[in-house]
């Protein structure tokens, strides 16, 4: 898997694509590989106030729970309401189809302190070899 | 994102989870702790689970397969095909002499007196509490030999336990758990899977019955047991003859449905089945009474430890009972959330999850016993937020004979 060149990642395991101020988040294919089957996936609703680094939802597997971490300030816009029905969703297309909210975000330049897709994939690499 | 083993139980020994990656070293259920800090233990199948990419985990101080191809996808094969697990782990303890069954009466809560040559029963090692030191599977050999199949974290403890309460007995007791590889092939194909490979008529071999013979010609012990909820076998043979019994089965009948199968699929399907895990359902804190489990109790063998206490308890009654339930609202409750009335913990989970088969919310929790009838409605905390839940009948799932 291969991680778009476009989003930036969170040590947690969460992405964030940017388009102008609206950022899509979603979690990484090593997250839902380490976490295994889907099953549940908790989410913030539209409105909802999200700051960087605060946690904005849960996601279960059969075996475990995580939370996910907002990688970013600012509003949620819309939810995808989808992954309620289907959580597998995120095993299957965790950068795409299975993404969890649109939010506007107060300050995009935020983004830039988060990793690249290269940091990133070096980021899981280390982790892998320790 | 930061993840929490749901399935573990808060000790003293239990290190935090720092995020996501520690998931793939500390899935672990209760059973970890005490050797936390040691180096893990692997079987003699280890390389066999790393080359066909396994997500491997801690569990118990040894070093597991948790998943193959998904803990869904393994559960649900068992169920319908069959699915073969490495449960090395296992420790085997074996009690030879005149008086091993005095001293198994004395220490087991069953009654092996019972036992036909060949066959096995469920029981508890009890304390003086009548608490449960394990739970474990006992089998005859013969008038005057046994072997104990017990769980892996507790087998030095359950051995030293009853090697000390043996002083007085004339019988050896032999932890022989490092000799011995366990695989397990479970699921409705076993059967058929199984024939080519063994001199044992399996189609004589009863449930909770084993036989002694061959296994690709080596010196074998198989049972008709397993923790699945499924038909199934358990063969034990030497450490070293474990990867082949395991790879050699698996290749040849990967093609007619067998799938390897990890821990997490075996806890979701024991589960389902309504079994105890030790660590759970059932520890030093708990009884056979309180666990539902007093079909393992022999009220009318001789005494044995932990008697008294039990039999006081029948008569007074029991205060709490382990019950299954049903998530009503949507969410899963997991192992040690809190049951609650009014804002006061009354009760606790010792198991939960999402079932693959039932394909809803389930679990087990201890409860008060007011609140133990079918159909009562109970409130659990999950992550701060009551959630109302029911009891229902447990085993959740029962195959069809």
């Amino acid at each position: 898997m291969t991680y778009p060149e476009n989003y930036r990642y969170t040590k947690e395991h969460e992405w964030i694509a940017l388009e102008g101020d609206v950022g899509t988040i979603g979690i990484t294919d090593f997250a839902q590989r380490e976490l295994g089957d889907i099953i549940l996936v908790d989410l913030p609703k539209a409105g909802a106030h999200l700051d960087e680094h605060q946690t904005m939802g849960t996601v279960e597997s059969v075996k475990a729970v995580s939370e996910i971490y907002s990688p970013i300030t600012g509003d949620v816009i819309e939810v995808n309401d989808s992954l309620a029905s289907a959580p597998e969703k995120v095993n299957q297309d965790p950068h795409g189809a299975a993404w969890f909210v649109k939010v506007k975000v107060s300050n995009p330049a935020a983004a830039d302190a988060l990793m690249t897709a290269d940091q990133y994939a070096d980021y899981i690499q280390q982790k892998a070899g320790s | 994102m930061y993840v929490s083993i749901a399935a573990t139980r808060a000790t003293k020994h239990m290190r935090p989870y720092r995020g996501m990656w520690d998931l793939t070293h500390s899935f672990a259920y209760s059973n970890f702790g005490a050797l936390m800090d040691a180096p893990l233990r692997r079987t003699a199948l280890n390389s066999i689970h790393k080359n066909l990419k396994a997500k491997m985990v801690e569990f118990g101080g040894w070093e597991m397969p948790v998943e193959f191809s998904g803990l869904i996808d393994e559960h649900l094969n068992v169920r319908t095909r069959a699915g073969i697990f490495d449960v090395s782990h296992m420790g085997e303890i074996f009690i030879n002499g005149p008086d091993a069954t005095r001293l198994l009466q004395k220490v087991l809560s069953n009654n092996p007196g019972k036992l036909k040559h060949g066959q096995i029963q469920y029981s508890g090692l009890m304390t003086d509490q009548a608490t449960f030191v394990d739970d474990l599977l006992c089998h005859r050999f013969s008038d005057d030999s046994y072997f104990l199949c017990v769980n892996a974290s507790n087998a030095e403890k359950d051995f030293d336990w009853i090697h000390e309460r043996a002083s007085g007995f004339n019988c050896a007791v032999e932890n022989r758990s490092p000799e011995l590889s366990q695989v397990a092939l479970q699921g409705p194909f076993s059967e058929a899977i199984f024939r080519p490979y063994t001199n044992i008529d399996l189609s004589k071999l009863r449930y909770y019955w084993f036989a002694e013979g061959d296994v690709m010609g080596e010196k074998a012990i198989v049972s008709r047991t397993g923790y699945t909820g499924e038909d199934g076998f358990e063969i034990y043979v030497r450490w070293d003859a474990g990867p082949a019994v395991f790879e050699r089965i698996l290749e040849d009948n990967a093609g007619c449905g067998l799938k390897p199968t990890g821990l997490g699929a075996r806890d979701t399907l024991r589960l389902e089945a309504k079994m105890c895990l030790y660590g759970h359902e059932i520890d030093e804190t708990t009884t056979p009474l309180e666990a539902d489990l007093e079909w393992t109790v022999s009220w009318d063998k001789p005494a044995f430890d932990g008697r008294d206490v039990l039999r006081k308890q029948k008569e007074l009654g029991i205060d709490r009972k382990l019950v299954g339930f049903e998530m009503v609202d949507r969410g899963i409750a997991r192992h040690g959330y809190a049951v609650v009335q009014n804002g006061q913990q009354i009760g606790r989970v010792t198991s939960g999850t999402h079932s693959p088969y039932l394909k809803k919310a389930i679990g087990l929790a201890y409860v008060p016993v007011g609140l133990s009838a079918l159909g009562t409605e109970i409130d659990i905390l999950i992550r701060e937020k009551s959630c109302r839940a029911r009891v229902i009948e447990t085993p959740f799932y029962k195959r069809k004979k």
